[in-house]
């Protein structure tokens, strides 16, 4: 007894801790960021509070476009994603294939931001893919057209490499909150009025699961705002978006431009506070117009047709992530691909045996990394959930938005302070600091993905156990893991997939000198040759889809 | 005379101060052991593979070990020396030999962060090449004084398609009359990007006619009179320009990509083996070759040095002076490795030596040592940045 009442007050600090953990690192790093952007950060000489960073950011040539470009990328790239995941879900609603399709995104999914944007960079070129399988036989084109695609300055590929990835996220986000609405039933009543099943969703199932998906929502903006490896590989340079600016200066020869970049980075935080507050307020239009439009009770207006065009701009993404993941396989294979064969004209697939050694070290650094975070994200996220069971007591909402702030704040605006703060600890470049940096984000995620299924276990089994004697520890072990098996082993699969794709806490945390299958792409991505970037893409897709691979059979095996 | 006997004095004093603090075998032994973590940019995978291939070199013979730590961008690992200082971190430090040259390695002397002199130290420094290269002694004009240690040279030339382009330009001048008459089909690197720069130096150098007030440092009196010629003709080129000069390749290797996708005809390098190694290596089509101006390129020399809190000093200099031995510099002047011509003076080395230069293979896409001619001096890092900066102003909208 007096053995269980001591494991209880170690449970009871798990929410504590866990907050500690993935929270500190962004409270302490914003403000490590705020004070250099206002003109302190003694250890380069800046000693008094000044303006000074804000103007030298708003004198940075081409300054406004930069903004330009960050505000069009973050407020179009959410819009369009959750008009498109809402179009595919109205439409694909209650059609046979629809659980089939879910999962066939799920390895879009599992690949980094990074190694999608790095093949979509060649799919889309006026010298890439898609050219090459028309040329010349359909274009007539003998050279590249003189266009510009990746890198336009407008930044309209960095839109579409965005949307390849977070439409699906918001797909699968809706999938999930439709378990907590009464869908079929809701829908039945609709369709007997007489509704068509695009109206009939979007009129009773859409109003109910917004609210839901809000938070994935906001996330999106929020990445879309301040994104800055997808945004290196596809987005425009001259100038480019704001966070890459930020970027540009944190790793400037010139330590004063470290000034400016801090004001840049706090710049992002505001933007992305900004764009969600009026986000908040075009949704109280949209609710007023919103009810106008449902009460007028048109059972077969333009939905149908609109989310069927919806759903076809779903699958061309869809279409866009598979090339792309498989255009880099190729080139990995490949010895010879010139401009316009449609395929490598020349095969050399032993290549992979010859960069074997130079791929080894990130892949397991990228594997322990993710397995390590994981682990612990785990075991703090179990416990959580455990103390709240025996505590009979609920998270608020309140903890929601807590767990959704390291996906709110944008990366650049903390990691720079966090990282000078590691410095002073003496951390920075070890593996320690680059877990911790990945469990800022392994941690929500893994939360997010654990909270539901745990929470819906039917307390009677643990019930049973404990009448039949079982002592708490042996209920979560003997009982309660057991029949959760499967949500555990996918959280944990998401979980390891959200460590893989981290770029800037990697190249932050580890000081450079911290090298993941995803650092590698990227830094490689700026124009090294496409056979050595497509092994470490196709490597970087590869390792989160086994991880998911692994989850499905355990799982299965566990049944 | 006496004057003389009194330098020739100071100078073995000299020579004896720099080889007392350790001698040679003394540093080998410490060096046991150690790992290098040596702070390269990692755009390219025949320099990465180069790397790589040196790191398992100096393992076997010197049990010393190399982590190359990849950049993006040289500027980062100057950072992070920087902030390492900031933070007060005076020993131990993260990067132990930096891949460095220019406004890098002046940022890092003249703020004392660098160890040194090491490099009249490494006992292969006797066979690099002080009177002809004059680059390997003066880095952008800055005195190396060995603060850093020479290992490959670089200097501009163009490649082109030589199926596609019959009548290659030899001067800026021309480069612009071919532009215009193909439009899109010509590109420069980002000026953030070194090589970008290099490409406007280079027309600088032939547009400001006369090179010596580019050795000076560039004032505010002076820089808009000597750059006007430049941005003048750069604003008549940029519209001809791949993207219509709206965009750029982030680097030399982007660049190189554009190139063998057949997005355009000519490329600007820093190598002179570049369109030979790219050949062999499949980056390039077979038809390239190179050519340079008929008034001269400019050249320079790429340095490692070692920052001032490295923690294993003595690896780097163990790594640095590998780097510097004639057969690594043969190896690397070989196309199918990096083709980077050597820093050596091939008249202070054995025979045995010379003949592994000699032996190197041939190739159609590369220069001969008569094409490529003397090379032309860096100017002064002040105009580059300048330069850099005014092109930032004048064309980032």
């Amino acid at each position: 007894m007096g053995e269980a009442v001591h494991q209880l007050t170690h449970l009871r600090a798990a929410p504590l801790v866990t907050v500690a953990v993935f929270l500190l690192p962004v409270v302490a790093g914003l403000a490590g960021t705020l004070l250099p952007a206002f003109g302190y950060l003694p250890a380069i000489g800046g000693l008094e509070l000044s303006l000074a960073p804000w103007r030298d950011l708003v004198a940075t040539p081409g300054f406004a476009t930069s903004l330009a470009i960050t505000l069009l990328t973050g407020i179009v790239t959410p819009m369009v994603a959750a008009a498109i995941a809402f179009c595919f879900c109205a439409w694909a609603h209650g059609r046979p294939w629809m659980r089939r399709a879910s999962a066939a995104v799920t390895p879009i999914l599992a690949t980094p931001h990074s190694a999608v944007a790095i093949g979509l960079a060649f799919v889309v070129a006026p010298s890439g893919w898609i050219v090459r399988l028309l040329s010349p036989w359909a274009t007539g084109f003998d050279v590249p057209p003189e266009v510009a695609t990746v890198g336009d300055p407008r930044g309209v590929a960095l839109i579409v490499a965005l949307l390849v990835k977070e439409v699906p996220y918001l797909v699968l986000m809706i999938v999930g909150a439709l378990a907590q609405v009464r869908v079929d039933a809701h829908m039945a009543i609709a369709r007997s009025l007489g509704y068509s099943r695009a109206s009939a969703w979007m009129k009773a199932i859409a109003p109910q699961v917004y609210r839901q998906v809000r938070l994935p929502i906001f996330a999106v903006v929020a990445f879309s705002l301040s994104v800055v490896d997808v945004a290196l590989v596809v987005g425009p340079s001259n100038p480019p978006t704001l966070a890459v600016l930020a970027m540009r200066g944190f790793t400037d020869a010139d330590v004063a431009r470290y000034f400016p970049a801090s004001a840049a980075a706090v710049l992002l935080f505001l933007l992305v506070m900004a764009v969600i507050a009026a986000w908040v307020t075009c949704e109280r239009v949209a609710r007023v117009l919103g009810r106008r439009w449902i009460a007028a009770g048109a059972r077969n207006g333009a939905s149908g047709p609109v989310a069927a065009a919806g759903s076809l701009a779903f699958a061309a993404l869809a279409l866009l992530a598979a090339s792309s993941i498989l255009s880099m396989a190729l080139w990995s294979v490949a010895s010879q691909w010139r401009f316009p064969d449609a395929l490598p004209s020349a095969w050399d697939v032993a290549q992979w045996s010859r960069r074997m050694s130079a791929l080894a070290a990130p892949f397991w650094t990228t594997l322990a990394t993710g397995v390590v975070s994981t682990l612990v994200a785990l075991v703090l996220v179990v416990a959580c959930l455990e103390n709240e069971a025996r505590m009979r007591r609920r998270a608020g909402t309140g903890v929601l938005w807590l767990l959704y702030v390291p996906l709110l704040v944008p990366q650049i605006a903390f990691l720079f302070g966090a990282q000078v703060l590691l410095v002073r600890a003496g951390l920075d470049g070890t593996l320690a600091a680059v877990v911790w940096a990945h469990l800022v984000f392994v941690l929500p995620y893994l939360f997010l993905s654990l909270c539901d299924p745990w929470r819906a276990l039917d307390p009677r089994y643990a019930r049973s156990a404990a009448s039949l004697g079982a002592s708490p520890l042996r209920v979560l072990v003997a009982v309660k893991i057991p029949l959760l098996s499967r949500p555990l082993l996918v959280a944990c699969a998401v979980a390891f997939a959200v460590s893989v794709a981290q770029y800037l806490p990697t190249v932050f945390a580890g000081n450079g000198l911290v090298a993941t299958l995803t650092t590698e792409a990227v830094t490689l991505a700026s124009g090294a040759d496409r056979r050595v970037v497509g092994a470490y893409a196709t490597l970087q897709a590869l390792l989160p889809m086994a991880g998911f691979a692994v989850a499905v059979a355990w799982g299965r095996g566990t049944r | 005379m006496t004057r003389c006997i009194v330098i020739a004095v100071m100078l073995v004093l000299a020579g004896a101060a720099v080889s007392q603090p350790a001698p040679w075998q003394d540093i080998e032994l410490r060096a046991r052991g150690q790992t290098v973590n040596f702070n390269a940019w990692g755009g390219d995978e025949k320099t990465n593979a180069f790397i790589q291939w040196a790191g398992d070199e100096v393992a076997a013979r010197h049990g010393v070990k190399i982590n190359h730590v990849k950049l993006r961008d040289t500027a980062e690992a100057v950072t992070r020396v920087v902030a390492e200082k900031a933070a007060g971190r005076n020993a131990g430090g993260s990067v132990d030999l930096v891949w460095i040259n220019g406004p890098n390695f002046l940022a890092l002397k003249q703020q004392g962060l660098l160890y040194g002199p090491f490099a009249e130290g490494l006992p292969n420094y006797a066979k690099v090449d002080t009177t002809n290269m004059r680059s390997n002694v003066v880095d952008f004009t800055i005195p190396v004084d060995g603060m850093e240690s020479p290992w490959r040279r670089a200097q501009i030339v163009f490649v082109i398609d030589g199926k596609r382009v019959a009548d290659p330009p030899r001067s800026v001048a021309e480069l612009l009359s071919w532009a215009k008459r193909h439009p899109g089909r010509l590109a420069h690197p980002s000026v953030r990007n070194f090589l970008g720069v290099t490409f406007l130096k280079q027309a600088l150098h032939e547009l400001a006619g006369g090179a010596s007030v580019l050795q000076q440092p560039a004032t505010d009196d002076n820089f808009a009179k000597v750059t006007a010629p430049l941005w003048a003709w750069y604003d008549e080129l940029r519209p001809m320009l791949w993207r219509k000069g709206r965009q750029f390749p982030d680097n030399g290797p982007a660049q190189r990509q554009l190139m063998n996708d057949g997005e355009i005809d000519i490329m600007v390098s820093f190598n002179p083996a570049e369109a030979a190694v790219s050949v062999n290596a499949g980056l390039l089509p077979p038809t390239v070759r190179t050519v340079v101006f008929s008034r001269g390129t400019i050249g320079n020399t790429s340095f490692v040095a070692i920052p001032y809190n490295a923690a294993n000093k003595e690896g780097a200099m163990v790594v640095a002076n590998f780097l510097l031995h004639p057969a690594t510099q043969a190896r690397a002047q070989d196309y199918r490795q990096t083709g980077n011509f050597t820093v050596l003076d091939l008249a202070k080395l054995s025979p045995a030596e010379r003949k592994l230069f000699d032996d190197l293979p041939k190739s159609p896409a590369l220069p001969t040592n008569a094409e490529l001619g003397a090379s032309l001096l860096e100017p002064h890092a002040s105009w580059m940045t300048r330069i850099a900066a005014e092109w930032e102003k004048r064309y980032t909208n």
